[in-house]
């Protein structure tokens, strides 16, 4: 899923400082199970908007909204009935929903409630950790299934580098070096050979180094 | 025992502390009042396991939140006391009473429509 982390109430008090209707509009998939912006959330920065307001005597009126999906067109349209009640429209979704949300609704300005932060997993309730990068071009088979692209801190294809210390990355402490993890699953998996094997230089272009990327399923279309 | 405690304490009834989610907290302090603590069963004496442990550990997140506002996270705490402390409830209720009289009224009172 996509991981976020709500911004502090600090900065979006301050970017909510010429408005007083604002549409809240929540997100139910992937910030909704990282605990940043499903409904509750909606509900709990609501509540710490107005109580902030409130608190200076200023009034504002917030509008709290949770749809289905920021990054797909049906969705943002079930709100068209009533965004121009708004001044403004602040999004808890990832970065693509709020951009998509802003496509959708170019004359009102769109606000971003969270910093969006990685592709992960949930380790236990409350944690997550990041697990991929997207990189376009994925060589998990040569690896273990572990992605020395995110797990690494320098990115390394074929490591680990000198900063590997018991199996810990000189980045921090507490860090797995993602090069040991590899090999450790590689010796697990009876497939150390592979480790032998110089993983050439990567082609980037597939990631972001190429540019905004599309992918299109012509059989799909309409 | 016939014990008294300051009228001024609204108790709101739940099956558990565990019940109580952040949302109802903040939802009571946008209606106006001053602090909410939460009298949860003992530690480790819970009947469904850990509801007063998950209550602690909200009212931890919720003073954060209260700190952000502005509004300050000594106006919500948890106190843990059994159904046979009567006098520990009389107790808390005057010493929370106090805190928050010390504390002043909530700035938001009646402003949150």
């Amino acid at each position: 899923m996509i991981v976020a982390n709500r911004k502090p109430l600090e900065e979006i008090l301050g970017m909510l400082k010429p408005y007083k209707k604002v549409l809240l509009l929540g997100c139910n998939e992937c910030v909704t199970v990282c605990a940043t912006g499903g409904e509750r959330e909606v509900g709990v920065l609501a509540s710490e908007v107005r109580l902030s307001r409130a608190k200076e005597g200023q009034e504002i009126e917030i509008k709290e909204q949770t749809i289905e999906r920021q990054c797909d067109h049906e969705y943002i349209d079930q709100v068209r009935p009533f965004v121009g009640e708004y001044e403004v429209i602040l999004s808890m979704a990832c970065g693509a929903g709020i951009q998509y949300v802003a496509e959708k609704y170019r004359t009102k300005p769109v606000l971003p409630a969270v910093n969006t932060t990685f592709l992960g997993v949930t380790l236990e309730q409350g944690v997550w950790s990041e697990r991929c990068q997207g990189c376009g071009t994925c060589l998990l088979d040569q690896t273990g299934g572990i992605c020395p692209i995110a797990r690494c801190a320098k990115s390394l294809l074929n490591g680990p580098c000198g900063g590997s210390s018991n199996g810990k990355c000189e980045v921090d402490k507490e860090l797995d070096c993602g090069w040991q993890l590899i090999i450790d699953r590689l010796k697990e998996l009876n497939q150390l050979d592979k480790y032998e094997e110089i993983i050439p230089i990567k082609d980037w272009t597939s990631a972001r180094d190429g540019g905004p990327r599309k992918r299109i399923r012509e059989d799909l279309k309409l | 025992m016939r014990l008294n405690y300051p009228t001024n304490v609204k108790v709101v009834k739940v099956p558990c502390t565990g019940r109580v989610d952040i949302l109802l907290i903040l939802k009571a302090f946008e209606s106006g009042v001053d602090g909410v603590y939460l009298a949860g069963c003992l530690e480790g004496e819970c009947h469904f396991l850990r509801g007063n442990l998950r209550a602690k550990k909200r009212v931890q997140y919720v003073k954060a939140l209260l700190d952000e506002v502005g509004l300050g996270g000594g106006r919500v705490e948890m106190y843990n006391m059994s159904s046979a402390q009567g006098q520990r409830f009389a107790e808390v209720a005057r010493e929370m009473t106090e805190k928050i009289r010390a504390l002043g009224p909530s700035p938001v009172k009646k402003k949150v429509k």
